[in-house]
């Protein structure tokens, strides 16, 4: 038991015995639970915020933060509608709608390589800032008039199975993330960023470039989320993904990403992801109320900060009380002999 | 990586396994028409749409039927689709919903009743083809023009006035509020200088009318067409010792405004009988279920004690013409 643990990581194997319990707890409180289209809803729910954790889990791991996601997103679907309004075909406003993100994203990281402002502060700024300049694009209104096949895109399966559209798009560019984060050099130097930014610099690492590609990608996935999220609910507007920043944060440190940077694994947080996304569900079918719901996510928030921590002190005294067994035992061998 | 692996891999192995027992099975639908009806508002925890599913409980208990309501805390339209989700799966028999985005839970609707579940708007309407039927609480052009009638008869039909409404895509609002501006110009010397929005929320609703107060000091009216809206507004106008000075009228409940018709921060507001909108909608969705209607045009149903009802044109069914509550007649209502 031990090995395994020691192979996965203490913090990776709870979640999994939190997954597990999410899915018992799920099954207990309603009986619809695990109907196969439920599933599909689970997945369905979690479309913009599965893509959105890869690129916030990379910025919270290089020891940044992007606050703005949320309002990129909500951005990119009015830049989207705006120009559906207009007339424009459907991939050109697709295009744009990416293209503003990504610039979003850009200037995002702009400020705080170029600046050296603090991310926290910056994409608090561009969090208003974004959600203020949606306002500008679509004003109150909400475009909706959009094609069936996008709507379908968004909000249907692919035929056949249980699995959403979007889902599709989460699964290809989690294997890349996974392969570039933990995989290839650059994830060794984001870790290593997130780790000790000074010692990363004078170890010859860009800091600035690889910060600033990170909150671009941020940008770019957060605007791919905002056509998704269009798809999905045929709407676009202005207040899309309120609040979502909340939830992605919540999902990625639950993973067992540090706050402070430098640690965290991928597979972990897409667990987490499922862990969030299962309970909501399950409250959900069970008619818990919201309020219920936030609570609950909240106090996951709250755990997870102090969760990983707590096991990193653990660890810690194991390591500390079996040095001191081990010095113990060899003094009083040595004694004895 | 390894461990990353092993880690991936591991929770792979449970979602499959997941996904495994969840295959093939999906709900049954029973075959005798079990009166299970879910309320979907536009938020829960709003006097107004309590006091909807109170009058809607008590036709659930006239019929022998099931009723619960569930809903989002906040009113935001992307927040109604995974309840409409849910609902379905839970094969409730049907939902009657509010929408706060007539467009965005229209796909999540279509779904539902490929499944077979009625669905009902009332109170704020969806797409027509994602419902069978619309409760319409009031024609809309009514409720509009008359609110303006009311106000200019408290200013004497001059000055600068206000709008503050809900959010700013709220369907029915909107739709009053082009009625509010059409009826304007019957009155030359009012001008609407602002619509502002609260979002159906108290301490935004309060915030913009102290916005409104202070940005156009000459200031001679507000009309709030929502619930949480007016009663923010009066707070802040009594608050600010302004009750008398800026009239106020708009739509909201009699328990919610009744101190401040007491008091003159509010002369006069309207409302239909927001129990008998819930009550409908519930006698509306049982006959949908129980296959006495089917939402056509010109088709009739009992509504128990509110009397027999005609479907119109689009499926929409007319509650009744808006009530004017005001100090004479405040008492006489409790919701």
């Amino acid at each position: 038991m031990r090995k395994i643990i020691r192979l996965v990581g203490l913090w990776e194997a709870l979640l999994v015995v939190l997954l597990i319990g999410s899915m018992l707890l799920g099954s207990l409180l309603s009986p619809y639970f695990l109907y196969s289209n439920n599933f599909s809803n689970i997945l369905g729910d979690l479309s913009e915020k599965s893509i959105m954790i890869l690129s916030m889990m990379m910025i919270i791991v290089v020891g940044e933060i992007d606050l703005s996601v949320a309002s990129i997103l909500g951005l990119s679907s009015v830049v989207l509608g705006n120009l559906w309004m207009h007339n424009l075909p459907l991939w050109v406003c697709i295009l744009v709608a990416l293209a503003v993100g990504t610039l979003a994203g850009f200037v995002n990281g702009l400020l705080v390589t170029a600046l050296g402002l603090p991310s926290l502060v910056v994409t608090l700024g561009t969090l208003a800032l974004y959600r203020g300049c949606a306002y500008i694009v679509l004003g109150q209104l909400a475009v909706s008039n959009f094609p069936d096949g996008f709507t379908t895109f968004g909000f249907g399966d692919i035929p056949g199975t249980i699995i959403p559209w979007p889902f599709v798009i989460f699964v290809v560019l989690a294997v890349m993330v996974i392969f570039v984060l933990h995989g290839s050099w650059i994830g060794r130097q984001v870790y290593t960023i997130g780790n000790n930014q000074i010692a990363a610099r004078f170890a010859g690492i860009r800091v600035a470039r690889i910060k600033l590609i990170l909150f671009t990608i941020s940008g770019f996935i957060s605007g791919l989320a905002g056509v998704i999220f269009t798809a999905r609910f045929s709407s676009a507007r202005a207040d899309n993904a309120l609040g979502f920043e909340l939830d992605v944060i919540t999902i990625v440190l639950l993973g067992g990403v540090s706050i402070f940077g430098g640690r965290g694994t991928l597979p972990g947080v897409i667990i987490a992801l499922f862990v969030v996304g299962i309970l909501r569900n399950a409250f959900a079918l069970a008619d818990f109320p919201t309020e219920t719901q936030s609570i609950i996510v909240g106090g996951l928030l709250v755990f997870s900060v102090l969760g990983p921590n707590a096991i990193v002190r653990l660890q810690d005294w194991l390591t500390r009380k079996h040095i001191v067994a081990t010095i113990t035992n060899y003094l009083q061998r040595s004694r004895s002999s | 990586m390894k461990a990353f692996l092993r880690t991936g891999g591991l929770g792979v192995l449970l979602l499959s396994v997941l996904l495994l027992s969840a295959c093939g099975s999906t709900p049954s639908n029973s075959s005798t028409p079990t009166l299970n009806i879910a309320f979907l508002p536009k938020a829960v925890n709003n006097p107004y749409f309590d006091t909807a599913a109170s009058g809607a409980q008590k036709a659930a208990h006239e019929l022998g039927g099931q009723f619960k309501q569930v809903g989002p805390s906040d009113a935001v339209a992307s927040e109604q689709v995974p309840y409409i989700q849910t609902l379905t799966t839970q094969g409730v028999s049907a939902i009657v919903i509010s929408a706060d985005d007539a467009n965005a839970v229209a796909p999540a609707l279509k779904q539902a009743m490929e499944k077979g579940i009625k669905v009902v708007s009332y109170d704020s309407d969806t797409a027509p083809d994602a419902r069978l039927i619309f409760i319409n609480q009031a024609s809309t052009e009514d409720i509009g023009r008359s609110e303006v009638d009311l106000l200019a008869s408290e200013i004497n039909s001059t000055g600068q006035i206000a709008i503050l409404s809900a959010t700013s895509t709220a369907t029915n609002q909107n739709a009053w509020i082009a009625f509010m501006q059409d009826e304007l110009k019957k009155y030359p010397n009012m001008s609407l200088v602002k619509i502002a929005y609260g979002n159906d929320d108290d301490q935004t609703s309060y915030n913009q009318t102290q916005a409104l107060v202070q940005a156009y000091p000459n200031l001679k009216g507000i009309i709030s067409p929502t619930t949480v809206g007016i009663a923010a507004a009066a707070r802040y106008l009594k608050t600010a010792g302004l009750s008398g000075k800026i009239a106020l009228t708009g739509l909201g409940t009699p328990n919610s405004l009744r101190s401040y018709v007491k008091d003159g921060t509010i002369k006069g507001f309207e409302l239909w009988d927001v129990g008998h909108l819930g009550y409908l909608a519930y006698y509306a969705a049982a006959a949908l279920i129980q296959g006495k209607i089917t939402g056509k045009q010109g088709e009739t149903f009992t509504a128990g004690s509110l009397g027999t009802y005609t479907i119109g044109a689009n499926g929409v069914v007319l509650l009744g013409p808006p009530t004017v509550f005001n100090a004479q007649n405040i008492d006489q209502f409790n919701f």
